[in-house]
């Protein structure tokens, strides 16, 4: 997956890949996008959105299941949107 | 510019596992198809079904069809059409078969064959000792279901419209559906998609309520269509919450937890169940249960500033018991209830989690236009899945039966797609006034200036919903309901959108699905006003009984004046005998 620097800044297409299958991660991932995507380095936000292009299950399993992905920079990415405020 | 025009021998609304499978009898068939999806395919709901597949293939138990076809026609509390549910049942061993040899991979016994675990609802002949009917890929049966179906349909070379949200079917003065109009979220431009069939795949609409399982996607879409083109949507009322889901966030909390010994309390701290439901207590049936709590919240015993759910205490057992036998409701609750339950309770409400109505269809998954018993299917229109009513569900769907409605239903619908366009070789001759009727529909979003906010009404229409047409059906609430959800309606032309851009507004794809939902959340509330009985999922305290010679009928609702009739039940199936109505007991 090529990502551009303009895909950076484009929230309302990331605001969209936020809609998902399953309830949970449409609540966490928005939340995250939100709350915290514009303060994230452009390192992060490039694995944001390729973080976004993994099976719902693999994300449920990381952010909610309590499993943690084997990639060091995913685990900063998914420890983040853990610390999410939905309440 | 121009409005852009493609044509195909099938559109296909949803990519869910009803959209993809039927989809892939279609590309094998080497048709023309399209599947317009407003999220990426393997991101429909069909990936939250965890349970897995019925399907009497006998592997741990000894089991039938039949059997399987007795225990749908009892969980249906006699609504459910015997003939679509013969047919079901029979189908869904070939049907998971196929799926198997298309490369879904079920889980295993030592032996080679699939896996098959027991449910509820689940009895070997006739009732009697329990079955082991299920066929499940782990715990995520849905990924495997929807993934597999993909990559083959990539394969079949069928035609994928990714992020397209489809805006109104297009219909000529004879009534026939010609295609639909469609809108590339990515850019906001709008495209015609012409077809000689057209497959409904859209799915669910738990979002009309306040509290949902269901994703954000699940918005009645096709549903509301299927209104606006002046046709029905049959059993509405029938709406299965599940008792305990995160309280104003909707998420499940699995009934396991009350089976490891967590129960209910309110805000004083009692324990109602014992009230509702002596012997059973917080075991009781799902309708039980989600009526005792919204009974206390109504009662004014809730919990929270709001005094708006009820709590589940489970911090009497031990932090091993909930890490070893709940695993996941531990994270479930800090993130979503921002709870930790080894401390607190739960804050809890019940939580919409599946629609049995939907679009009328025979079990060919063709739809069916009128309240004639005997009446013709429309010939060209097909609808499938959690969208369709066919009706197997009838009052009540059992575990595991649903992804087997959306792989049969989706199979065969495709099957029969195929023949038609066999005989049916040409398009039919483009209604420039229906598309310019959506067209204009589409473009009222372009006014500007102040009114409410897309959000504002959704929470309020949501909220009311949850009020009046939700768990709790009493005469004079859900009258009131019903008036509140027209002048809802009203307020739409209110609402204003905050952006006008065109590329991913999400604003604009949320109007159009908030008018969905309220088309959905009509049929809904005046069809359950008017059911004056109990059965299956629909509980009415003023009427609480099942009412066999007044009521074992479908209902039908259309949008024109909110008009309501009603077809009898197919009681007759295809090579058995019928199963008579009897009292269901568990």
């Amino acid at each position: 997956m090529i990502i551009q620097d303009s895909d950076l800044a484009d929230i309302d297409r990331l605001r969209w890949q936020c809609r998902r299958g399953m309830l949970e991660l449409d609540v966490l991932l928005e939340a995250f996008l939100e709350q915290h995507y514009e303060a994230l380095s452009p390192r992060l936000k490039r694995h944001f959105i390729q973080f976004l292009e993994f099976p719902d299950p693999i994300i449920h399993a990381w952010c909610i299941g309590g499993e943690s992905p084997d990639d060091d920079e995913f685990a900063e990415l998914v420890s983040s949107i853990r610390a999410t405020s939905v309440v | 510019m121009a409005l852009e025009k493609q044509r195909f021998d099938t559109l296909i609304l949803g990519a869910g596992g009803a959209g993809l499978n039927a989809a892939l009898q279609l590309a094998n068939a080497n048709l023309k198809v399209a599947v317009v999806s407003k999220v990426f395919p393997t991101r429909s709901h069909t990936v939250a079904a965890q349970g897995g597949v019925n399907a009497a293939l006998a592997n741990v138990l000894p089991d039938n069809w039949h059997w399987h076809m007795f225990d749908t026609v009892k969980g249906s509390d006699y609504l459910g059409d015997q003939d679509a549910i013969e047919y079901m049942c029979r189908e869904a061993i070939p049907t998971v078969y196929e799926l198997e040899h298309n490369g879904v991979p079920f889980s295993r016994l030592a032996n080679g064959k699939i896996y098959q675990r027991a449910f509820g609802g689940q009895s070997q002949d006739f009732g009697g000792e329990q079955a082991a009917r299920t066929c499940a890929a782990a715990d995520r049966t849905g990924h495997a279901i929807l993934h597999t179906l993909y990559q083959q349909n990539i394969r079949a070379k069928t035609h994928f419209y990714d992020e397209y949200f489809a805006v109104d079917l297009i219909k000529d003065d004879a009534g026939m559906i010609l295609g639909a109009l469609v809108l590339n979220i990515a850019t906001g431009e709008p495209l015609l998609i012409e077809s000689k069939t057209t497959l409904l795949a859209t799915g669910g609409c738990g979002q009309v309520f306040r509290t949902t399982s269901n994703a954000h996607i699940n918005t009645g879409d096709g549903m509301a269509m299927v209104l606006r083109a002046d046709l029905p949507l049959m059993d509405m009322e029938f709406f299965q919450f599940h008792p305990t889901g995160i309280a104003g966030k909707g998420m499940l909390i699995t009934e396991g937890v009350r089976g490891e010994g967590g129960y209910l309390i309110n805000k004083d701290g009692d324990r109602f169940m014992e009230k509702y439901a002596p012997n059973a207590k917080d075991l009781a049936s799902r309708d039980v249960v989600a009526r005792s709590i919204v009974t206390e919240v109504r009662d004014g015993h809730g919990c929270g500033p709001e005094a708006d759910h009820v709590m589940l205490k489970v911090n009497h057992l031990s932090e091993d018991v909930i890490a070893k036998r709940l695993p996941g409701i531990r994270e479930s609750a800090k993130i979503f209830a921002g709870v930790d339950p080894v401390k607190d309770p739960i804050p809890v409400f019940p939580t919409a989690h599946y629609v049995m109505g939907g679009i009328p269809t025979d079990r060919f998954g063709r739809v069916m236009p009128t309240a004639d018993d005997d009446g013709e299917h429309l010939p060209g229109l097909y609808a499938a899945g959690e969208c369709a009513c066919a009706s197997v569900h009838g009052a009540n769907r059992l575990g595991g039966n649903s992804l087997l409605d959306i792989l049969v239903f989706g199979r065969l619908a495709g099957h029969n797609i195929i023949d038609y366009v066999k005989e049916n070789k040409a398009h039919r001759p483009l209604n420039e006034a229906s598309v310019e009727a959506s067209m204009a529909r589409l473009g009222r979003w372009d006014a500007k200036g102040d009114g409410m906010t897309v959000s504002q009404l959704r929470n309020e229409f949501r909220k009311t919903m949850e009020d009046h047409a939700g768990v709790f059906r009493v005469e004079d609430m859900m009258a009131e309901g019903v008036e509140k959800i027209k002048q809802v309606r009203e307020k739409l032309n209110d609402v204003r959108l905050t952006d006008h851009t065109r590329t991913f507004n999400t604003n604009r794809t949320e109007a159009l699905e908030l008018e969905n939902l309220i088309d959905v959340g009509l049929a809904i509330a005046v069809s359950a006003l008017h059911r004056k009985e109990s059965r299956g999922a629909h509980s009415r305290p003023d009427y609480p009984k099942r009412d066999d010679a007044e009521w074992m009928k479908h209902t039908l609702y259309w949008r024109e004046s909110d008009k309501l009739d009603y077809k009898g039940v197919r009681v007759q199936p295809l090579t058995v005998e019928s199963f008579p109505p009897k009292e269901r007991v568990y």
